[in-house]
């Protein structure tokens, strides 16, 4: 493609192949460019910048400048409009812009003025008269990057590097202007864990609605290892609305399971092993109070079964 | 693109003799080389990690589970195609096409080998070459991204729209270390050419005297793929499936099948750039007066340095955990670019000496060692700072209130827990069940030293 430009030094002309890229690129652009003016969504008028932005890489490129092409697509597609979806993603995915007039007269003046822009680039552009057009040659052409190089970086080298100081400078700018001073110490994920654990609340995930072995409803509560209803694990939204399962009914049935296995267990030793029992049943009661929300060193550990015969009894 | 290879000398691959039927078959045999590399890379990647988790992988469908993959892009071709009613049609039909055709250009500069004779005509393995390709391999890599960030924004979801910014805010981070790590390479080879890097070299392969730009490459090539541990756009824990949660079908496997090109060009680069591109490793290269740096043997080196990076990737993905977010900024931003740009301008300044100055390479570094040496002397003088005498432990298993910070740990070595209410009381209880006088022993377990 590039070689175009080059063959126009030897003829003069533009070859057929650079006016088949140029006329069916050239609708395109323009189509995008209007687009830009016209689509309603932020993002669209973004992607139809890039369109005409990669567009132009390739003009570029035909005309043998494929350094400023391919730079054209990282730099500005590549980073700048990048940025820009970036930002118009996090304003809104369907804010639109106000069409209300916060100057008066503003869009009159607006439109004179456009068209006034547009009398001035018809009438240079209509009057002007075009030279005979060259090519590149030589070491441009040969190795394009390097002769951009040693235009920058011998010729403008000054221009480039005051250019170079004005771009830090704003982005130091930028930095400065929206720093903040911590005015309170840091939260981290340390001090939100020891905040969480002082509250003395529910350190591990919530478990699931329902009681699997016979329920699997989400109106249902969980039970906790206690064997009491945990009134959070029912959905916010249900316990609003009052849609909330009886949960004193399933936390009684558990309790009236847990009464007759200890009275199986407790007062019924099976002869052979007396004391085996015996010691079964309060491990049975210490494991049962002990693993639940309190954590370890709560009170209730010296059940035994008398004790927890009279929570049955409650 | 012929007549561009033809204009630009620097590039040391001669496309002089190559017809369009030469291009045609290059550009296929590239396309159907990237699709199968994209079947056989889920089938590696899946029995790889099942390796390292012992578990037997894909092993049902054809000789070792090979038709996996196969099967799994019938199903998808077969699956409903999805529309949401909220997305922004248009752009969300055009977000993986442009994702999949941007990560299909990238192998176009890739040199797969010499020049080689085909069907009698004398070309080099690799469709094209210009004095910018690696910069257009990454101008290619940044616009793939719009495809990414577009599918995020147009499916009208909050998920998608999340992992969407992310993906941006990953990509362009990433992408400047990545080109930074690239630019030491340019330095020392004079060229951003693909074929003519390769040339560079014959001697050395870069990845040896760039040691620390290898390696900022390749953990900014993990992050630009979006593969664990930097996975953040798709992080399935926190974001559903991320941008392509409301996609389904084909057009979901676009975003796939982008995904593994992406492995595959990122990987290619880097063997490019780094191990010495198709170049034989060391002690082969030498057999035989080089003969296995001609011909179609180059071919063979390529493919086992891509395949060898591909074997990274998974390996970092089967041993690694994702990053938390802002954990992988840091790392981007605080580490790797300042990284980057020490090493380039060092890089840039012993060029520099080297070229300006007309000392030799090895008279630079010999001075430079000379300053590290004469600086680790001089460091050797300094006294040392006194450190406070440690606390002195005392003797013995120490007990500990384990609730001291307000929630129970465990005991450290030395220490012990202090006796157990419960379990007093529940030998208290035994004893007064065995009707026995005697007071409960308890042992203390000593934990560690």
């Amino acid at each position: 493609m590039s070689g175009l430009a080059t063959a126009l030094v030897e003829t003069g002309e533009t070859t057929t192949a650079e006016a088949v890229l140029f006329w069916i690129l050239g609708p395109i652009m323009v189509l995008a460019a209007l687009g830009l003016l016209f689509v309603k969504k932020a993002v669209h008028a973004a992607l139809a910048v890039i369109v005409v932005m990669i567009s132009l890489a390739f003009l570029y490129v035909a005309q043998d400048a494929v350094f400023l092409g391919v730079v054209q697509v990282v730099v500005y597609t590549g980073a700048v409009m990048m940025l820009f979806l970036f930002v118009l993603m996090l304003v809104g995915v369907d804010s639109s812009d106000s069409l209300v007039e916060t100057i008066r007269g503003q869009r009159w003046i607006g439109l004179l003025a456009g068209i006034g822009l547009g009398a001035v680039l018809v009438g240079v552009v209509g009057r002007a008269t075009y030279g005979k057009p060259y090519g590149l040659s030589g070491e441009a052409v040969d190795n394009n990057p390097t002769g951009v190089a040693h235009i920058i970086f011998g010729q403008y080298v000054f221009a480039f590097e005051v250019v170079g100081a004005l771009l830090v400078t704003a982005a130091l700018g930028a930095l400065v202007l929206t720093h903040r001073q911590r005015l309170t110490p840091r939260v981290g994920q340390k001090e939100r864990a020891d905040a969480r654990v002082a509250t003395g609340g529910r350190l591990t995930p919530l478990p699931a609605p329902g009681v699997y072995a016979r329920h699997n409803a989400m109106d249902v509560p969980a039970l906790g290892p206690d064997g009491q209803p945990i009134e959070d694990s029912v959905p916010r939204v249900l316990r609003v609305r009052g849609q909330e399962a009886d949960a004193e009914e399933f936390a009684a049935r558990t309790e009236r399971m847990l009464a007759g296995a200890s009275q199986v267990r407790g007062n019924v030793p099976p002869p052979a092993a007396p004391e085996r029992a015996s010691l079964n049943a309060p491990d049975l009661g210490a494991a049962v109070s002990d693993t639940g929300q309190n954590g370890p060193s709560t009170g209730r550990s010296a059940d035994s079964p008398s004790a927890l015969g009279q929570e049955d009894g409650k | 693109m012929r007549i561009l290879t033809e204009a630009v000398a620097p590039v040391t691959a001669d496309f002089s003799e190559d017809t369009w039927w030469i291009w045609l078959i290059k550009a296929v045999a590239i396309v159907v080389f990237l699709l199968t590399s994209v079947l056989i890379a889920i089938w590696f990647e899946r029995k790889v990690v099942a390796r390292m988790q012992v578990r037997p992988g894909p092993n049902v469908h054809g000789p070792f589970g090979l038709l996996q993959s196969l099967a799994d892009a019938m199903k998808l071709l077969v699956k409903e195609d999805m529309t949401v009613k909220a997305a922004d049609k248009l752009v969300y039909i055009v977000a993986p096409m442009i994702a999949v055709f941007c990560s299909l250009l990238t192998f176009a500069v890739i040199p797969f080998g010499p020049n080689v004779s085909m069907f009698g005509v004398n070309t080099p393995l690799q469709l094209t070459d210009f004095p910018v390709a690696v910069l257009y391999i990454l101008a290619c890599a940044a616009v793939g991204v719009y495809g990414i960030v577009l599918g995020g924004w147009s499916s009208g979801s909050t998920y998608p729209l999340l992992g969407a910014v992310r993906s941006t805010a990953q990509v362009i981070s990433y992408e400047l270390a990545m080109g930074l790590s690239l630019v030491s390479v340019f330095i020392l080879a004079g060229s951003m050419s693909t074929s003519q890097i390769v040339t560079s070299q014959t001697a050395v392969w870069w990845f040896l005297p760039l040691l620390p730009a290898f390696v900022i490459y390749i953990i900014s090539m993990v992050g630009e793929t979006n593969r664990l541990p930097f996975d953040l756009p798709e992080a399935e824990g926190e974001l559903v499936s991320g941008y392509m949660t409301e996609y389904s079908s084909m057009k979901f496997a676009w975003f796939f099948l982008a995904e593994y090109i992406n492995m595959l060009n990122v990987s290619a680069v880097a063997t490019t750039l780094f191990l010495g591109g198709w170049r034989a490793p060391w002690p082969i290269s030498t057999i035989n007066d080089g003969m296995f740096n001609e011909g179609w043997w180059p071919v063979l080196w390529f493919l086992a340095k891509l395949w060898f990076f591909m074997f990274v990737f998974v390996w970092i993905r089967g041993s690694v955990l994702r990053f938390r977010y802002d954990q992988f900024m840091k790392i981007g931003w605080k580490l790797l670019i300042p990284a980057a740009l020490v090493w380039v301008v060092a890089v840039g300044v012993v060029q520099g000496v080297r070229q300006f100055s007309g000392l030799e390479l090895r008279s630079v570094l010999f001075v430079l060692a000379g300053i590290v040496v004469v600086g680790l002397v001089i460091s050797f003088l300094i006294p040392e700072k006194k450190q406070p005498p440690a606390p002195k432990r005392p003797p013995g298993p120490q007990v500990y209130d384990p609730y001291a910070g307000g929630y129970p740990v465990p005991p450290l070595p030395g220490q012990v827990l202090p006796p157990s209410p419960r379990k007093q009381r529940a030998e208290a209880a035994a004893a007064a069940a065995a009707d026995q006088s005697t007071t409960p022993q308890v042992t203390q377990e000593v934990h560690g030293g």
